[in-house]
C-alpha cells in the first residue's frame, strides 16, 4: 500500500523446474497460470514425459541415472544461465533439500525457490536440529540425546521418562541397533545386546534412551513463512498409513485433531521455522502418542508430495505462493485469515504390483482411464502410451478427494478409483479401495502400523454388488468378436493387429522357455 | 460361434453371434440378452438383461484379465484343439524351474553361486527397479543349476536369471 516501500525483487518472467514426473507438471501449471515462462529439463529417458510436454522451453542434462542428470547441480544451473532463468523450483526429492545446491544458485544470482541454504543445513541434521530445538523450548520425545554412561543411568533415565523405553544407537538408522525395553528387568540384557549390535553394525556401541511411543501416529504441520519475518501454519495432515516408511494415503484435517490441539501444534511449528530463519513453504513433522501428546521429529525444507489436501482445506494454492514469497513478496494474509473448511484424503498411486508384493512395475501404460468430476483433484505425470522408466521413484500421480466432511471425501474418492482404470503396468489402486472400506480407517484409528496389520488379514473384498464371473465371460467373448486384439481371444482367427503379434511373440519365448 | 470361456478356474460354455440386427447369447445353455458396444480398445459397453456395465480388459504376456467395474477376473478363452497341450504345462515342484525377472531393472548382486544348495523362498539375485531392490527367491528347495544373470546387466520382465532343480 505504501508507495514508499520498496519491493527487493520484481516477479520472475522464467523458473526452472529441477525435477520430473507430477511435481513439475504441477509447478509447469501453476507458472502458466502465473504468466511465468517455464524451462523443463530431462534425462534421456525423460523426452517423452509430459513435464516435457508441458514447459515452454526444455534441455536434456544427461542419462537416465540420477546422479548423472537431475542431481548434477553443474548441468542445471547451466541450462538456467544459458536460457536466462531467474529462479528454480527444486520440486521434492532430487536437489530440493540440498543446501550445496541452493547456496551455488546464489552464488549464481539464481533465486532457489525455498528457504536459505543455512536453515536447510541447520535442519538437515537430525542431531543438529535437536540441539538447535530444545534452545526453543521445542518438546521433543522425552530421553537422552547423549550417550549412556552406565548401567545405572540406563535405569535411571528409563525410571525418569517412564516405561517402555526404546533404545537406541547413536550412530544408528534403518532400525538398525534399536532394542524395546518393556520393564526394568530387560534393561540390563537389553542394553548390552543394544551395544554389542550398534559396535557390530556401525563401530560405535553409543547407546541412548527414548521414551518408546506404542503405535505412533505420524502427523506433520504445514508452515509458510515470507521473507520479511511473517510466519504462518496452515493446519496438519495426518500421514500415518506407510508402508515400508513410505507414505501411501495422506488427508487434511487429522480425524483426532481439534481446534485446540491443531493450534498448538500450530504455534509449536512456527516456533520450530522462527528457530531455523526459515522461509519459504515448510513442513514440521511430529510423533503423536496415544494421549494425543505430540513430539517434534524433524522438519522437511520444502514441498511436500502430500501439500495438495492442505490446499484443499485452506483453499490457498502453495506453490503460487512459494513462488511470491521468493520473489519478495509479503505474505498476502495473517493467521487469522487462514481458516479450514471440509475434508480432503490423498492417494499415491505408484506403479507397484499388489499381488506381488508390490514390487516396481515400469513398463508401458496400455490404456488409462481416469476419474473426474465433483471433489476430485487429479496430480499426474504419467498419459497413456508413455513408457514408465525404471530409474526413478515409481509414483504415478495423486488421486485427492475432496468433500465437505470425511464421510463425503471417502466416498467420492471410492467412486473415482472405480472409474480409475491403469492397464501395462501394475498399480496400487486397489490398495485404496481395499483401504477405504476399511473398518479402522472409516473410525478414524490410524497409527503408523495400520497398514501392515491390514495387509496381514485377508481381503474381505468389496461388501456390496460384488458382479459375477459370468458377466466377465460374456465379456471375453464379445471381446473376441468386436476388437480381437487380445492374446486369449486370437485363437484360430486372423492374425492380430501389430501389439498383439509382438504380445504372441513374447508369449512363444515364454513358452519356448519352459 | 462356441467359446469355452474359464473365469477363475471354472469353465463355461459361450455361444455367441452377431447378426445385424442384434446379438444371440447363450451362456451355459440359458440364453442371455447381450448388447454391446466397443467405445475404444480394451474397453467394453455391455448389457446384459438390461443391467450395465463397464469392462476393462488387461493383458499381459501370459494372462488375460476382464475388470468388471473394479472387481478383475483371471479369464482363458481356451480353443478345444490346444486344450491338452496346455494342461501339460502346469507346474510343479518336480524337474528343473526358472526364475524370472518380475519386472524390467537392473542386476544389483547374485545372492548365491551355481551349484548352491537352496531352500525355498531364499534369496538368489537382487534387481533394482525405480529405487527399489527386491529379492528374487527361489520357487523350490533344490539346486541352482544355471546362473543366467550378471551383476550390473539390465533384465526386462520374464527373462530368466536363474534355474534350480
Amino acid at each position: 500500500m505504501e508507495a514508499a516501500e520498496k519491493k527487493p525483487r520484481k516477479m520472475f518472467k522464467k523458473i526452472l523446474i529441477a525435477n520430473r514426473g507430477e511435481i513439475a507438471v504441477r509447478v509447469i501449471r501453476a507458472c502458466r497460470e502465473m504468466g511465468i515462462s517455464t524451462i523443463a529439463v530431462y534425462s534421456e529417458v525423460d523426452r517423452a514425459s509430459l513435464h516435457v510436454r508441458k514447459a515452454d522451453e526444455a534441455y536434456p542434462i544427461g542419462p537416465a541415472p540420477a546422479a548423472e542428470s537431475y542431481l548434477r547441480a553443474d548441468k542445471i544451473l547451466d541450462v538456467a544461465h544459458r536460457s536466462g532463468a531467474e529462479a528454480i523450483h527444486p520440486g521434492y526429492g532430487f536437489l530440493s533439500e540440498n543446501a550445496k545446491f541452493a547456496q551455488a544458485c546464489a552464488d549464481a544470482g539464481i533465486k532457489f525457490i525455498g528457504p536459505t541454504p543455512e536453515s536447510m543445513e541447520m535442519m538437515g541434521s537430525k542431531t543438529r536440529a535437536r540441539q538447535h530445538m530444545e534452545k526453543a523450548g521445542i518438546p521433543f520425545v522425552p530421553g537422552t540425546a547423549r550417550g549412556l554412561a552406565s548401567p545405572e543411568e540406563a535405569e535411571r533415565v528409563a525410571e525418569q521418562v517412564g516405561y517402555p523405553v526404546m533404545l537406541k544407537a547413536a550412530a544408528g538408522g534403518g532400525g538398525k541397533g534399536m532394542r524395546l525395553v518393556r520393564t526394568r528387568e530387560e534393561l540390563r540384557s537389553g542394553l548390552d545386546s543394544a551395544r554389542s549390535e550398534a559396535q557390530r553394525s556401525f563401530g560405535d556401541s553409543e547407546v541412548y534412551i527414548e521414551k518408546a511411543i506404542v503405535n505412533p501416529r505420524h502427523i506433520e504441520m504445514q508452515i509458510l513463512a515470507d521473507e520479511h519475518g511473517n510466519t504462518v501454519w496452515l493446519g496438519e495432515r495426518e500421514c500415518s498409513i506407510q508402508r515400508r516408511h513410505q507414505k501411501v494415503l495422506e488427508e487434511a484435517p487429522s480425524p483426532i485433531v481439534d481446534a485446540d490441539m491443531r493450534r498448538r501444534m500450530g504455534e509449536v511449528a512456527v516456533r520450530v521455522a522462527r528457530a531455523a530463519n526459515y522461509t519459504n513453504a515448510g513442513t514440521i513433522e511430529f510423533l503423536v502418542d496415544q494421549q494425543k501428546n505430540f513430539y517434534f521429529l524433524e522438519m522437511n525444507t520444502r514441498l511436500q508430495v502430500e501439500h495438495p489436501v492442505t490446499e484443499l482445506i485452506t483453499g490457498l494454492d502453495l506453490v503460487h505462493l512459494q513462488i511470491r514469497i521468493a520473489s519478495g513478496e509479503k505474505l498476502p494474509f495473517q493467521q487469522s485469515d487462514i481458516g479450514i473448511r471440509g475434508h480432503a484424503i490423498e492417494c499415491r498411486i505408484y506403479a507397484e504390483d499388489p499381488d506381488n508384493n508390490y514390487f516396481p512395475s515400469p513398463g508401458k501404460i496400455d490404456v488409462l482411464l481416469q476419474p473426474s468430476g465433483p471433489g476430485i483433484r487429479r496430480d499426474s505425470g504419467m498419459y497413456e502410451g508413455w513408457r514408465v522408466p525404471m530409474d526413478y521413484d515409481p509414483l504415478l500421480a495423486k488421486l485427492i478427494g475432496f468433500g465437505t466432511d470425511r464421510e463425503q471425501a471417502i466416498m467420492r474418492l471410492q467412486r473415482a478409483l472405480y472409474e480409475y482404470f491403469v492397464a501395462g503396468i501394475k498399480t496400487n489402486i486397489s490398495l485404496f479401495r481395499r483401504i477405504l472400506r476399511d473398518d479402522d480407517f472409516r473410525a478414524g484409528k490410524l497409527d503408523t502400523g495400520f497398514l501392515d496389520r491390514m495387509l496381514a488379514r485377508p481381503d474381505g473384498g468389496p461388501a456390496a454388488r460384488a458382479p459375477e464371473p459370468r458377466i466377465a465371460a460374456i465379456a471375453a467373448g464379445v471381446f473376441a468378436v468386436l476388437d480381437p486384439a487380445g492374446a486369449g481371444a486370437n485363437n484360430g482367427r486372423a492374425p492380430a493387429p501389430q501389439p498383439a503379434i509382438s504380445k504372441w511373440k513374447q508369449e512363444g519365448r515364454v513358452e519356448a522357455l519352459r | 460361434m462356441v467359446y469355452d470361456v474359464v473365469v477363475s478356474g471354472k469353465l463355461h460354455r459361450l455361444e455367441l453371434e452377431k447378426t445385424e440386427a442384434a446379438w444371440k447369447c447363450r451362456l451355459d445353455g440359458r440364453e442371455v440378452h447381450v448388447d454391446a458396444v466397443v467405445p475404444r480398445r480394451d474397453v467394453l459397453s455391455l448389457l446384459v438383461d438390461g443391467h450395465a456395465y463397464e469392462i476393462k480388459r488387461e493383458q499381459t504376456a501370459t494372462d488375460l484379465h476382464m475388470w468388471v467395474g473394479s472387481t478383475r477376473f483371471a479369464v482363458e478363452i481356451r480353443d478345444p484343439r490346444s486344450l491338452q497341450a496346455r494342461k501339460g504345462g502346469g507346474q510343479d515342484d518336480k524337474g528343473p524351474r526358472k526364475i524370472v525377472a518380475p519386472m524390467p531393472g537392473r542386476i544389483v548382486r547374485l545372492l548365491v553361486g551355481e551349484q548352491a544348495e537352496v531352500e525355498a523362498g531364499q534369496g538368489i539375485v537382487v534387481v533394482e527397479a525405480m529405487k527399489m531392490q527386491n529379492e528374487i527367491k527361489s520357487p523350490k528347495k533344490g539346486t541352482v543349476k544355471k546362473i543366467l544373470a550378471a551383476a550390473g546387466a539390465a533384465v526386462n520382465a520374464g527373462d530368466v536369471l536363474a534355474i534350480v532343480e
